[in-house]
This record gives C-alpha cells, sequence and structure tokens, in this order.
C-alpha cells in the first residue's frame, strides 16, 4: 500500500486528501482479520468517508462487467459501501478516504475505542495527520515521509496530470486518461464529477479521492 | 481575446490551441470563454486557426444531433467553423500582455521590436559580446507557462546587485522603475505574458555566480526558466565559455552558432 | 529568433534539425538586404532543406482565412510552395532554412561562404556538429550561444514527447495541448504524422518548425515509445 505515499501535488493541493487504511501483519495477527476489517470500514461509514476500498476486490468505483448500450447515457457511478465491506474475506487492506480532517478526527476517536489490534495508518499531510491522532488521543508510532520524485523528470507530464494520476500510486490511472479527462471537462464533453468517476474506477484498491480530482479538474478547466 | 457566444459551437477546436489553456467551455452558458486573468494576448488562436464562416444555429444543431447520439465528428483541428474569435481593444496596462506574447507586433509599449535585442545573432556585427565576456539571455515563461512580471522582477532584484550590466535595449529593461535594484512597474506586477527575456553581460569570471543566483531564485518561481549564455569564440573557433559551463555541471549540446559572416559597411560608424 | 534556442530533446532527438538563419543588423547592415534574402533561400533550395521560412510570415504551411467545408476532407499537406515564400519578401526580415542532415547543411553553407552577403548567419543545431560543418565549409565561428535548459517550477511543463513538439516554436505558438492531441490522434489513427506535424507547423509563425523532426517523432509515439 506504498501506492498512497508519493501523492503528487503542493501541500495546499493536499489539503483535502485524507486516506486511512487497516492491514493485519501476515503471520503475526492476520488470523480472524477479516471481520475486523469489516468494523473498520463499518466505523468509517458513519463518518461520511468520499471512498471506501478492499485492496484486493476494489473500492466503490469499479468498472461494470455487464453493460447495456443505454449505459452511455444513463450508468450507475458506483456500488454501495456495503458490497465492498461484504466483500471482505481475506486478510487484506481496507481504506477510506476522507475530504475533510473533522470526519478523519471522528472515525478515529471511534476507533481507538474500538481497539481492533490491527496496525492503521493515514496517509495524508504528515502533520495534518498528526494533529487529528493528537486530537482523538492517539500518539503516533511511525512515520514515512515522500521526498519527491527525482531522475529523467522530462519524462513526467504536467502538474494537473500527476496530481490526477498519482492519487492511484499503483499506476492504474494513466497519465493519458487524466489527460484525456482534463480535456474534456474543458471541453464541456463531460462535467468535473463525471470525469473523476471515471478516473477513480481505475483505481483497484478504492483510495481515489474523487472530491480532489473534482477540484483539480475544475482549476485546470479555467487554466489556473 | 475574447469569444463571440452568439457565434460560438462549442466545438472546442481552439481549447488545446491556447498556449496558456485559458479557454474552456462554459458550462453555464455552453460556449468557449476564454478565462482573461490567464490569457496572455498572444493571438495564436485569432491567427493560427483558419477559418470557416459558417451558420452557427445550423452548426449547434448538427453537433446538438449528433452529440446526443454519442456520435464525435473528427473535423480539421485548427479551424473555427464560425470565425467566433474577437480581439478586444487592448489598453495600459494590459497591452503589454500582447506586446510580449505576440510575435507578431512590435513593443510599441515599450518601443522595441521583439522580446528581446538581436543579441548574440548579429555580434559580428555588432561587437556587443566580445572574449572573456558571457552574454546572458534569462527567458521566463516558456514553454507553454507564462509568467507575470512579479516573478520576473524577483529575477532582476536579485541580479541587479551583482557585477553584471542589463541590455538597455530589452523591453524588460524598458520597464524597471529602477534599473540599479531591479524593480518593475507596480502596475505591471500582476500582467502576465507568454514570455519575456532579461538580457546581461558580465565577464567570463562571473558567470558562476549569475548562474547560481538564477538557479536559486528559479526554485521560488511559479514558471519556467530557460537559461541561454553566449561568448565570442576565438581565432579557432574555441571559446572558454565551453569548459567554464563543463565545470559548473551543466549539460549542453545544443545552441546558436554565429558564422561570422556578417560586416558592417565601412559607411556606418561603429 | 531566440525562439530556435531552446528545443527541448536528448541530443539524439536533433539529429535531423538544422536551422541556418540569415538577418541583417537595425541601422548597420541593411539596407539593400532584401535581394539577399531572397537570393539565400534560392541558394539553399538547391541544397534539399526540409522547408524553408521567412520570419512573421512562415512557411509552407500556413492558416487559411477562407476555408471550404470541403477541406475537412480534401485539404492539401502543403499551402505553398517554396517559390510563393520567396516572393512574398518584401521586408527585411529573418530568413531560414532548415536541413534534416548536416552533410546538407554543410554543402549549403559552402555556397553561403562564397556568396559573401555580408549579413550575419546563423545556425540553430547541435553544436558541435554545426562546429564541424563550419570548418569543413571554411569558417571559423565567430559567436556561440548555448542552451542550458530549464529550472523553475518543471512540474508545470508536459512531458518529453509534448515538449520535443511545441518547443519547434520557440514563441510557442504551438500549444503543448495541440502537440499532445496531435500525438492522440496519430497514435489513435485519425490522422498521419505528415497531417499531424502540418497542423503545428501552420501555428509556427516564423515557419521555423521543423516538420521531418516532427514526422519522425510523432511516428515514434505511433510505435508506443514515450
Amino acid at each position: 500500500m506504498t501506492n498512497t505515499l508519493h501523492r503528487f501535488g503542493s501541500r495546499d493541493s493536499l489539503r483535502d486528501d485524507y486516506i486511512i487504511f487497516a492491514m493485519a501483519a501476515r503471520g503475526i495477527n492476520d488470523q480472524g482479520a477479516p471481520p475486523k476489517l469489516q468494523t473498520f470500514l463499518r466505523l468509517a461509514l458513519k463518518h461520511h468517508p468520499i471512498n471506501v476500498g478492499n485492496a484486493v476486490k476494489g473500492g466503490i468505483f469499479r468498472a461494470s462487467k455487464a453493460l447495456t448500450p443505454l449505459a452511455h447515457w444513463r450508468r450507475r457511478e458506483f456500488i454501495a459501501p456495503e458490497e465492498v465491506v461484504e466483500s471482505i474475506d481475506t486478510c487484506t487492506t481496507v481504506s477510506a478516504v476522507f475530504d475533510d480532517p473533522a470526519n478523519l478526527e471522528a472515525f478515529l476517536t471511534e476507533l481507538r475505542g474500538a481497539d481492533l489490534g490491527i496496525s492503521i495508518n493515514i496517509a495524508a499531510l504528515t502533520d495534518e495527520a498528526r494533529t487529528c491522532c493528537q486530537r482523538a488521543g492517539i500518539t503516533r508510532h511511525s512515520v514515512e515521509y515522500s521526498l519527491g520524485f527525482h531522475g529523467d523528470l522530462n519524462r513526467l507530464p504536467d502538474r494537473h496530470v500527476l496530481e490526477l494520476s498519482t492519487m492511484c500510486g499503483h499506476g492504474m490511472v494513466a497519465h493519458n486518461l487524466a489527460k484525456k479527462m482534463l480535456d474534456w471537462v474543458k471541453e464541456g464533453r463531460r462535467d468535473p464529477r463525471q470525469a473523476a468517476t471515471y478516473l477513480a474506477k481505475f483505481c483497484t484498491c478504492g483510495i481515489y479521492n474523487t472530491t480532489r480530482a473534482i477540484r483539480v479538474l475544475e482549476e485546470a478547466r479555467v487554466g489556473k | 481575446m475574447q469569444i463571440d457566444h452568439g457565434k460560438c459551437v462549442a466545438c472546442g477546436n481552439c481549447i488545446p490551441i491556447c498556449p496558456m489553456g485559458a479557454i474552456y467551455i462554459d458550462p453555464a452558458v455552453n460556449r468557449a470563454t476564454v478565462n482573461l486573468d490567464e490569457c496572455v494576448e498572444c493571438f495564436t488562436c485569432y491567427r493560427g486557426m483558419s477559418k470557416e464562416y459558417l451558420n452557427p444555429t445550423l452548426v449547434r444543431t448538427i453537433r446538438g444531433f449528433l452529440k446526443y447520439l454519442r456520435i464525435r465528428f473528427d473535423p480539421e483541428p485548427d479551424v473555427c467553423p464560425t470565425d467566433a474569435l474577437t480581439p478586444q481593444e487592448l489598453t495600459w496596462p494590459r497591452i503589454v500582455r500582447q506586446a510580449f506574447s505576440d510575435p507578431l507586433v512590435p513593443h510599441e509599449s515599450t518601443g522595441i521590436h521583439g522580446r528581446g535585442t538581436e543579441e548574440v545573432k548579429t555580434n559580428d556585427v555588432t561587437g556587443r559580446v566580445n572574449e572573456g565576456e558571457a552574454g546572458f539571455t534569462i527567458e521566463f515563461g516558456r514553454p507553454g507557462v507564462g509568467v507575470r512580471f512579479r516573478d520576473i522582477q524577483k529575477m532582476t532584484m536579485a541580479l541587479a546587485p551583482l557585477p553584471i550590466t542589463f541590455e538597455k535595449k530589452n523591453p524588460v529593461f524598458s520597464l524597471m522603475a529602477d534599473s540599479a535594484t531591479g524593480t518593475i512597474r507596480e502596475d505591471l506586477l500582476n500582467e502576465k505574458v507568454l514570455s519575456a527575456i532579461v538580457e546581461l553581460k558580465t565577464k567570463l569570471e562571473h558567470v558562476p555566480q549569475v548562474l547560481r543566483v538564477v538557479e536559486e531564485v528559479s526554485q521560488d518561481l511559479e514558471t519556467i526558466v530557460s537559461i541561454g549564455v553566449a561568448t565570442r569564440c576565438d581565432g579557432q573557433g574555441d571559446n572558454a565559455l565551453e569548459p567554464l559551463l563543463k565545470r559548473e555541471g551543466y549539460e549542453f549540446y545544443r545552441g546558436k552558432t554565429n558564422l561570422g559572416l556578417g560586416r558592417r559597411p565601412a559607411a556606418v560608424p561603429a | 529568433m531566440t525562439n530556435t534556442l531552446h528545443r527541448s530533446g536528448p541530443p539524439e532527438s536533433f539529429r535531423d534539425d538544422f536551422i541556418v538563419f540569415i538577418r541583417n543588423s537595425k541601422g548597420r547592415n541593411d539596407v539593400g538586404s532584401i535581394p539577399k534574402l531572397k537570393e539565400f533561400l534560392r541558394t539553399a533550395l538547391r541544397h534539399r532543406p526540409v522547408t524553408i521560412s521567412q520570419y512573421r510570415f512562415g512557411s509552407t504551411v500556413r492558416p487559411a482565412e477562407h476555408l471550404n467545408p470541403r477541406i475537412h476532407w480534401t485539404r492539401p499537406v502543403q499551402d505553398l510552395t517554396p517559390e510563393q515564400i520567396i516572393e512574398a519578401i518584401t521586408k527585411d526580415h529573418t530568413v531560414a532554412a532548415i536541413f534534416d542532415t548536416p552533410e546538407a547543411m554543410a554543402s549549403f553553407l559552402r555556397e553561403v561562404k562564397a556568396a559573401d552577403w555580408g549579413l550575419s548567419v546563423n545556425v540553430a543545431g547541435l553544436t558541435a556538429p554545426v562546429h564541424a560543418c563550419a570548418k569543413r565549409a571554411g569558417i571559423v565561428r565567430h559567436s556561440v550561444e548555448y542552451s542550458l535548459g530549464f529550472q523553475g517550477a518543471l512540474d508545470r511543463l508536459p512531458e518529453r514527447p509534448v515538449l520535443e513538439l511545441s518547443t519547434m516554436c520557440g514563441h510557442s505558438m504551438v500549444s503543448p495541448n495541440l502537440a499532445r492531441k496531435m500525438l492522440e490522434w496519430v497514435r489513435e489513427g485519425r490522422r498521419t504524422p505528415e497531417q499531424a506535424a502540418a497542423y503545428l507547423g501552420r501555428f509556427c509563425s516564423c515557419g521555423i518548425f521543423n516538420p521531418a523532426r516532427a514526422v519522425r517523432l510523432l511516428e515514434a509515439a505511433q510505435r508506443g515509445n514515450r
């Protein structure tokens, strides 16, 4: 799940991006983990996450296996979050994405009380994450910092594309698709919410932040 | 630049044409719209797009029907079907945008043609940069990003105290409020242009110092800085700048070579 | 014409990109230069340049003021002949010839030296081969300007294939978004690389966009090279 570490963007660009995920340590505390992971997600759902995901089955935004031609005019955008919860049948990583630190903080408070005994991580601005933890009565255990990209940087696309595509750290959201969606929004072919949904469907872990994507698409539309 | 909403059919052809990405379809009116704060008045859309003069109502009807069927017309990408792009009258300070951004208009606001001077291109005639000297062209805003004068000012203010001489015929120089401190006119600081070049000359031994300042200030800018540095070659066509730049760790392989074929007629005084 | 200095790409990307341009110096040797500019281009044509151009006019591909809707199906890849460009020279603007091999450029430079027009001639390209070609033509280079590349907010730049195309107009008239669109259209089989290069070239108002290099870059993208 290092796929949450290297989201690209300035501090301001990451202000509404909080991913919290739960996982068990293989061979140590993974016995009986699936019910705990389900509990994690059910608790999260009480605090208005914008996406929840199961790393091996996907999030609420996912590809449809059997579309009818009518889908070009009317299409279901996401599945019920409870379906994601029900899909947890192995020891996997599950996540919830929040766009508001207050919601994350409330979730953390409840999570602390639940004492699930599995590892919980937050991928976000580190000082913001720390503040949320402190308010919820949690002292952070460890921290990993992203030091950004190095190497042949001229192979990278521009910042708007990267902001959208790196929200799937596994690279499942192609730069070219992100660019296409930026163009489609600019050209009025789709609105930012629709475009963000198309992108999120390719993130197989369900950690794509559609709120942030919509904001990036709206900013790019007017040339900011 | 503006777009006549009475003519626009929202085909979107002009959107990728804009070097600044300032054109978009405004969903509120379903017409192409220019974000005037980001537009640099380069006229690329107006001049570069070929024009048809089709009936807007007819085109909108056809487009609407095809769009409903999810069918996408595949037209020539550089065509405005209804001649909807409309230049607006430019006044000070906005006219400075066009002067720096449209290569086909002279710098009426500054009295100088082009974004820069003749630079090294006529060095064989002008003798502007001699052996032992380096001429810098520090360009802001390109490729495809644009720059506001407040960012340029950060650089000129950092460069001004160094042992350098700003090129006085350069358009940016003419907009400086005080060349000794590198400040630029207050009323221009928020104006955005496609590109602007600051030109200066210094001794070769000061080149590393200038490069370090440029590199340092660049980190703090919301735009791209392109650096060009020129010198006069010796009788064998070699020069002392090249090994110096290599020592400084720069990788360079492309540039402009003045062949030395230009002459100043005897009748023209030096 | 600093618009030729900062083309983007690794060295091998410029193996077919040599811009030879000639200009006068205002107030110094600009009297009676128009016939010399025309002769420069006519001489260049004998050495098979990929295109020739006149600053502020363009090259063989230009935007059209009055199109007929039929052009969506029947548009030519070239809008003007080289001779029409030469005939259109009425002011002493810079003119240029673009070559895709150092050999063609070197043979042209030999004629340029012999012609002795007394105007400034510059070559924008890889400095080492240009230096070698000049020597072969019996020319000792006078000055050189090096491009040290880009600094600053590099995350605002597009990816390399887009930059390689868009920076061929240093005035930034070739938008990165249009370059990307053409890369996509070629990949999707909507247009040929030659057609896409012509669309891009029409926006370069100085006409120094190198269509041969553009076609090569677009073909590479067609094969999936990023």
